[in-house]
């Protein structure tokens, strides 16, 4: 089967060690995690995974099973990425004479990036978007000699109607009842 | 002066124990785990504990009386190598998926990280091989943690969950209280079984003309062997279990048609590639059951029933896969459907099994010349102990011959490592077996090779008296590697042949009687004084030095190229 690149999200309770479930599922069958971003959801003591991964579909079916079956993770889903609206994010960090020599303004708008801070020797940019827009923009502040450049993980939403963040609204609120 | 009405997180965790009914813990003290043992001190009349003679025969024993009493089995161990010991057992339970809430001890939480004497981060160890674990830190997280240990070990798909907890933790005061866990949100203890699916199986059902009902472990975990009976009562759809779930189903019952997999029965492995319809019941499709994947049962639509939703489609694509409780299932489904099989169909099953019968079985259980076999051993000892016995096996040569040729009648009367093979199981399982179950005859069937790998826990045997029947079959081999060898490897036996010491010797140095049977004539006579036996007893028998498992699916063939000899 061909290996495509599928975005898996999963809902989890907030447990010491359950990131750590999560990627021995990946790491057993040899499979690299290409991005990982774990966050608090808006839903009080409930995590959002979201795993960038490059498999076959088949393994991503299991895969994402395996994820689902462990007893403290709510939900677990896979999507390709025409499902899903996604994003990383990007800052670089630039020596502030380059910024000012060269025009940065014109690049800034030309590829809907921000300046988010400036100091006294440096400035930083900030680029929402996907991998390719981000690389993008590295190459074109390449001359502008890059002091520093970090790119998060992604972040996705899906774009069917019923979403699995729908389900979260109706969970119950504690995370077990007794007898 | 303590507070009145606070007490420790040591005694806190025996309290709770005993709120989820335990009775029996197996283990082994230490270092950091002394509080509790303190505390056990008192608690001997509600808590009984059994003194192993190494943690890996803990877990194995745990693992075995959780299988016996349909209870959940505990364990014990301390920090560091005591904790290490255990993954063996561990992961073994985990394969096997068999609830078993494993307890360790751990550094005080201020020496955390700091490789202090006898520290190992033994929730990362235990990570991948337990359903669930945590690590605890201080007392009053205790109660929840262990309330969440039997709930996750318990319900849905079962198995081994791990709860590390502090030295400081097990020393700490605090106010407790304890209730058991009814539900966890994150957690579905029973799915729906939904009409839709019961129709559709109907459906299925009715148009095949040649079904063959897979019977698992499952159906045994889930407690539906009576409504598996009911079901096969009504239908009369031929019955194959696998390893693991061979006593799912008496043998005698006229549907049963024999064992799956690479030394299973003949007639079930051929006539899978023959199915039109395969209903897998609370079964995994091992390799160990399906041999070349690719060429497995292309015939048959395949209606796959598990609780674990990540099995349906894992190995076999299933054309019905229905995600559901097994008994809940053969209720349903026993209810609304009317079919009988057809009687040709099943009669291509005894006529296979004749060949099977006259080229393997004649040969392993009614020997005339020769050494002795370890299949006639068997098969008197099925027929001396009227099927009743609870029989434990190692892993080798022994354990296909005890899963074959002792007739199961009782459910969970088979306790034998299926899913991680482990060498070494046998004799610490049947201490476990034997405690569960104290008036049971407890056969355990071992090879000089892995009874050797455990053999220290005859002290176990002895302490306890356990009357546990240990009838180690010594071929001076690794029996099945040498197997594989002569087949394989042109009969290279590279490191596979051992002198053995003098067993029966080995257990009078424990004070269990024992002896040696080598010799046909004897053997009748021998058996019955061993089981006449009361207490523990050890049988040696010598057999047949290169008596190989047959029938046998070679690795790569496919279940219909299984063959009869080689
Ligand atoms: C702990 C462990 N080590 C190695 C093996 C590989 N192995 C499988 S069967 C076997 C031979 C077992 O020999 P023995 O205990 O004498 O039993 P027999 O097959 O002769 O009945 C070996 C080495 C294993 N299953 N488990």
């Amino acid at each position: 089967m061909e290996k495509e690149l599928y975005t898996i999200t999963a809902f989890s309770e907030n447990h010491i060690g359950l990131l750590n479930r999560i990627t021995i599922i990946f790491t057993r069958r040899h499979l690299n995690i290409e991005s990982l971003t774990v966050s608090s959801t808006e839903m009080k003591g409930i995590h959002r995974f979201t795993i960038v991964v490059e498999a076959s579909l088949d393994l991503i079916e299991r895969v994402t099973n395996q994820i689902e079956k462990l007893p403290e993770v709510l939900r677990a889903a896979w999507y390709v990425n025409d499902d899903i609206v996604y994003r990383e994010i990007a800052l670089y960090k630039i020596p502030i004479n380059y910024a000012i020599d060269r025009n940065i303004e014109q690049v800034l708008r030309e590829y809907n990036a921000r300046l988010v801070d400036i100091q006294n020797d440096f400035v930083i940019i900030e680029k929402t978007g996907h991998v390719e827009d981000t690389e993008k923009l590295y190459d074109v502040l390449k001359p502008y000699k890059i002091l520093q450049f970090v790119r998060s993980g992604r972040i996705s939403i899906s774009k069917h109607k019923k979403e699995l963040a729908t389900y979260l609204s109706e969970l119950p609120i504690n995370e077990y009842i007794k007898e | 002066m303590e507070p009145k009405n606070k007490i420790t997180g040591a005694e806190a965790i025996l309290l709770s124990l005993i709120k989820e009914n335990v009775d029996v813990i197996f283990g082994y003290p230490g270092g950091a785990i002394m509080p509790l043992y303190d505390k056990l001190f008192d608690k001997n009349n509600e808590l009984k504990h059994i003194l192993v003679r190494h943690e890996q025969g803990a877990a194995h024993a745990a693992q075995a009386y959780a299988q016996v009493t349909g209870k959940t089995g505990v364990c014990f161990a301390t920090s560091g190598p005591g904790a290490t010991n255990l993954l063996t057992g561990i992961t073994n339970a985990n394969l096997d998926s068999i609830p078993v809430v494993f307890i360790t001890a751990q550094v005080p939480s201020s020496l955390l990280g700091t490789d202090a004497f006898q520290e190992t981060d033994m929730v990362s160890l235990s990570m991948p091989v337990t359903k669930w674990n945590c690590q605890v830190t201080c007392a009053d997280e205790i109660p929840d943690a262990i309330a969440k240990a039997f709930f996750f070990a318990t319900t849905g798909r079962p198995g081994p969950v791990l709860i590390d907890v502090t030295k400081d933790a097990q020393n700490e005061l605090f106010e407790y209280s304890y209730k058991k866990i009814k539900s966890i949100r994150s957690y579905c203890i029973k799915p729906e079984l939904n009409d839709k699916d019961i129709n559709d199986a109907i459906q299925l059902i009715q148009i095949s003309k040649k079904p063959l009902l897979f019977a698992g472990h499952g159906i045994l975990l889930g407690n539906a062997t009576n409504e598996l009976k009911n079901f096969i009562a009504k239908t009369k759809i031929p019955t194959a279990v696998t390893l693991l779930g061979k006593t799912t189903v008496s043998e005698d019952d006229t549907a049963y048609v024999g064992m799956l997999g690479m030394h299973g029965n003949y007639a079930p492995n051929i006539l899978t590639n023959e199915a039109d319809l395969i209903i897998a019941a609370g079964m995994r499709f091992d390799d160990r059951v399906t041999g070349d994947i690719n060429r497995y049962a292309k015939k048959a639509k395949i209606i796959h029933i598990d609780i674990d939703k990540a099995e349906l489609n894992k190995n076999v694509k299933a054309d019905l896969a229905i995600h559901a409780d097994i008994k809940c299932f053969f209720n349903e489904i026993t209810a609304s459907l009317n079919y009988l099989s057809d009687e040709k169909w099943r009669n291509e099953f005894y006529v296979l099994h004749e060949k099977e019968e006259d080229k393997v079985i004649k040969k392993e259980c009614f020997p005339e010349i020769g050494k002795i076999r370890a299949g006639e051993v068997i098969r008197l000892l099925s027929d001396k102990t009227g099927r009743d016995a609870i029989v434990v096996t190692d892993v080798g040569q022994n354990q296909m011959m005890g899963a074959r040729y002792y007739q199961f009648k009782n459910p969970n009367s088979l306790i034998t490592s299926g899913g991680l093979g482990t060498m070494g199981f046998g004799l610490p399982a049947a201490v476990g077996a034997q405690v569960g179950q104290p008036d049971k005859t407890v056969l355990l069937f071992t090879g000089d090779g892995g009874f050797q790998m455990t053999s220290q826990e005859l002290g176990t045997i002895f302490q306890y008296n356990l009357p546990v029947k240990i009838i180690i079959f010594n071929n001076n081999f690794l029996g099945m590697v040498r197997q594989w060898q002569q087949l394989f490897n042109d009969r290279r036996y590279a490191e596979t042949n051992m002198p053995t010491p003098d067993f029966p010797m080995m257990a009078k140095a424990f004070g269990i009687e024992g002896c040696v049977v080598s010799e046909r004539e004897n053997l009748n006579k021998t058996l019955d004084t061993m089981l006449k036996h009361n207490g523990p007893y050890l049988l040696e028998v010598k057999i047949e030095k290169e008596a190989n498992v047959f029938p046998m699916i070679y690795p790569g063939k496919a279940v219909d190229e299984i063959i009869l000899e080689n």
